[in-house]
């Protein structure tokens, strides 16, 4: 197991960075090896210059930052819930931030500035973090992650039914730009977005790091846990908060991009093993390259049309794992 | 290390019976201590107590000088190992993994496993005769090779003290006997045993002393010879026994009536 690790690590990096590579040299106009090697040397043309540094490049670190942090984040869900099903919106994080953003897109004020919508996606996304919270841990000075679930189940689907509200209360083109917001792309990223995403992201990711012994041994319950040095109480709720956060900026940023924090995590445990030490940060590797490639996707497959990331994670991403999981039953 | 515990009550939250009713006992390092009593009289309450995982409504309980609320968990870890009842793996690990769990408060979030640690596992795998199990997946192993593992996990945390709820339920006799007779030399070589037991015959032959437990109350405490008397043990369980010495040792040994 130890040397297919090793292996497994070293294909998704070289990976991940081909992936990259291919995001920025892809698109509706092609620019080649040598470009970027002018690009480097600072020879590049102005349009070349601008494309790369301006347009592509920061999409691609935005797919890498919520990639890798939705797989990240779904991961710790799955291990905090004990839920093969959980994924990083799964306690109405999605919910929350999409009633925020169809708001603000159903009043018309998104054009006012460009910081309302990720703002009040942003806001909902945390509104909907702390009913959760409230709820759950209002029962009782332990955490209960059924309660967990259980309420972050019920808050999304009352944010839902908010959303099916304000949609049916609008006229036609907004409800197409809700359904796209919904559905999830990166085609908004400049560097300042990039920067926000980063500076949520990359430190909550390295906290979540540290977690990952706490959580092997939390996957044999709480009690032996607590036994052998654990403090289940901490590491539940820093794991809730921190993962919770990691979606919510992304989500503020990219709108819902779905699968890559369910389908990501399921994909590197069957490949390497559920022990949390390799699986988070393979994870995050993972779901960086996966998104990256699906916004690649996204971007040429119809271009000049763009079609949405979410569709293509899960077009990509489901019979992949579908595939995987017969194949993982069958060994 | 010392456990004791004073005039300690516990109440599940909603619940008008207290589950512990100023349950007072003192185990002392190096002996290996025994807690009876019926289904639900309390011993599994008292461990959860003592650990500090079940809140606590009036007495104390304390391992060493504090309560479990003042040591971390990690510290307290390092010094006491214990064997709950129950335990389900939500992903599939080997033996070797689960037993390096017990080096867990050694190691933090961070260290990497050393050469003392191995040596600690290995050392725990043997003494629990599970070093053949090392590479199987927990899920494939049967009630009584899962709580050997259990037991190696909890030595190889190389506690001072041990406090086990159960560990030689579903055990054949060969294997209870061997569990039996680790936590006797573990308590002569100095450690402090709590082993919670429904077995009256092996706890009367191997613990110094026993505590029987009836509706959260101490119903007697002492030796063998005090603790196993046919009137008492006929009403705690409600169910007519007989108490002979073994020809042998002279150790009390109960037998069912009827």
């Amino acid at each position: 197991m130890r040397a297919r690790v090793g292996w497994v690590s070293l294909l998704m990096i070289l990976g991940t960075a081909g992936a990259m590579l291919l995001g920025v040299r892809y698109g509706t106009v092609p620019i080649g090896t040598g470009d970027l090697l002018a690009l480097l040397r600072g020879e590049a043309t102005e349009a070349h210059h601008f494309i790369v540094l301006e347009l592509r490049l920061p999409r691609v670190v935005m797919g890498v930052l919520v990639g890798g942090g939705l797989a990240l984040a779904g991961a710790v869900f799955q291990a905090l819930l004990r839920n093969p099903l959980a994924e990083p919106y799964i306690l109405g994080i999605s919910g929350g931030a999409a009633a925020g953003a169809v708001g603000i897109l159903a009043l018309g004020l998104a054009s006012m500035t460009s910081w309302l919508l990720p703002a009040a996606a942003f806001g909902g996304a945390l509104l909907a973090i702390t009913l959760v919270f409230g709820v759950a841990a209002s029962a009782d000075r332990r955490l209960d992650v059924r309660v967990l679930l259980l309420s972050g189940v019920v808050v999304g689907a009352f944010f839902s039914a908010c959303i099916a509200l304000i949609l049916a209360l609008s006229d036609a083109p907004t409800v197409r730009g809700a359904i796209l917001w919904m559905m999830g792309s990166l085609s908004g990223a400049t560097w300042r977005t990039v920067g926000i995403v980063a500076a949520y992201t990359l430190p909550a990711a390295l906290l979540l790091l540290t977690l990952a012994r706490s959580l092997n041994v939390m996957a044999i319950g709480e009690e032996t846990a607590s036994y052998l040095g654990t403090e289940v109480e901490r590491t539940k709720r820093v794991a809730y908060a921190v993962a919770s956060l990691i979606a919510a900026a992304g989500v503020a940023f990219t709108g819902v991009i779905g699968f890559v924090g369910l389908v990501v995590p399921h994909t590197v445990r069957l490949l390497v093993g559920p022990d949390h030490r390799t699986l988070l940060p393979l994870s995050f590797v993972a779901g960086a390259g996966f998104l990256t490639l699906a916004d690649l996707g996204a971007r040429t497959l119809l271009a000049p049309t763009e079609i949405p990331i979410g569709v293509i994670t899960a077009f990509v991403g489901v019979p992949f794992f579908l595939l995987l999981l017969r194949r993982s039953l069958r060994a | 290390m010392k456990l004791v515990t004073r005039d300690l009550t516990v109440r599940y939250p909603g619940e008008e019976l207290p589950a512990l009713d100023g349950v007072s006992m003192e185990v002392l390092p190096g002996t290996l201590y025994a807690v009876l009593g019926p289904n639900g009289s309390g011993k599994s309450t008292l461990m959860r107590a003592l650990l500090g995982t079940v809140a606590i409504e009036s007495g104390e309980a304390l391992l060493g000088d504090r309560p479990a609320a003042a040591w971390g968990r990690r510290a307290l870890a390092r010094e006491v190992g214990a064997v709950g009842q129950m335990e389900s793996v939500a992903f599939p690990i080997t033996v070797r993994e689960l037993v390096a769990m017990g080096r867990y408060p050694h190691l933090g979030p961070l260290r990497r496993e050393g050469a003392a640690d191995r040596r600690a596992i290995q050392d725990a795998l043997e003494r629990c005769d599970a070093l053949r199990l090392e590479g199987r997946e927990v899920g494939t192993l049967s009630g009584g090779e899962y709580q050997r593992v259990r037991v190696a996990r909890a030595l190889a945390q190389e506690p001072k003290a041990l406090v086990l709820d159960e560990p030689t339920a579903s055990l054949d006799i060969r294997h209870e006997m061997e569990i039996l007779r680790l936590l006797r030399r573990s308590a002569d070589q100095g450690i402090t045993v709590l082993l919670i037991t429904h077995n009256l015959n092996l706890a009367a032959r191997f613990a110094d002393r026993l505590l029987l437990l009836a509706c959260g109350r101490v119903a007697v405490e002492g030796t063998a010879e005090e603790v196993l008397d046919a009137s008492i043990l006929e009403r705690v369980y409600g169910w007519p026994v007989r108490i002979r010495p073994d020809p042998d040792t002279g150790v009390p040994q109960v037998t069912p009536e009827g």
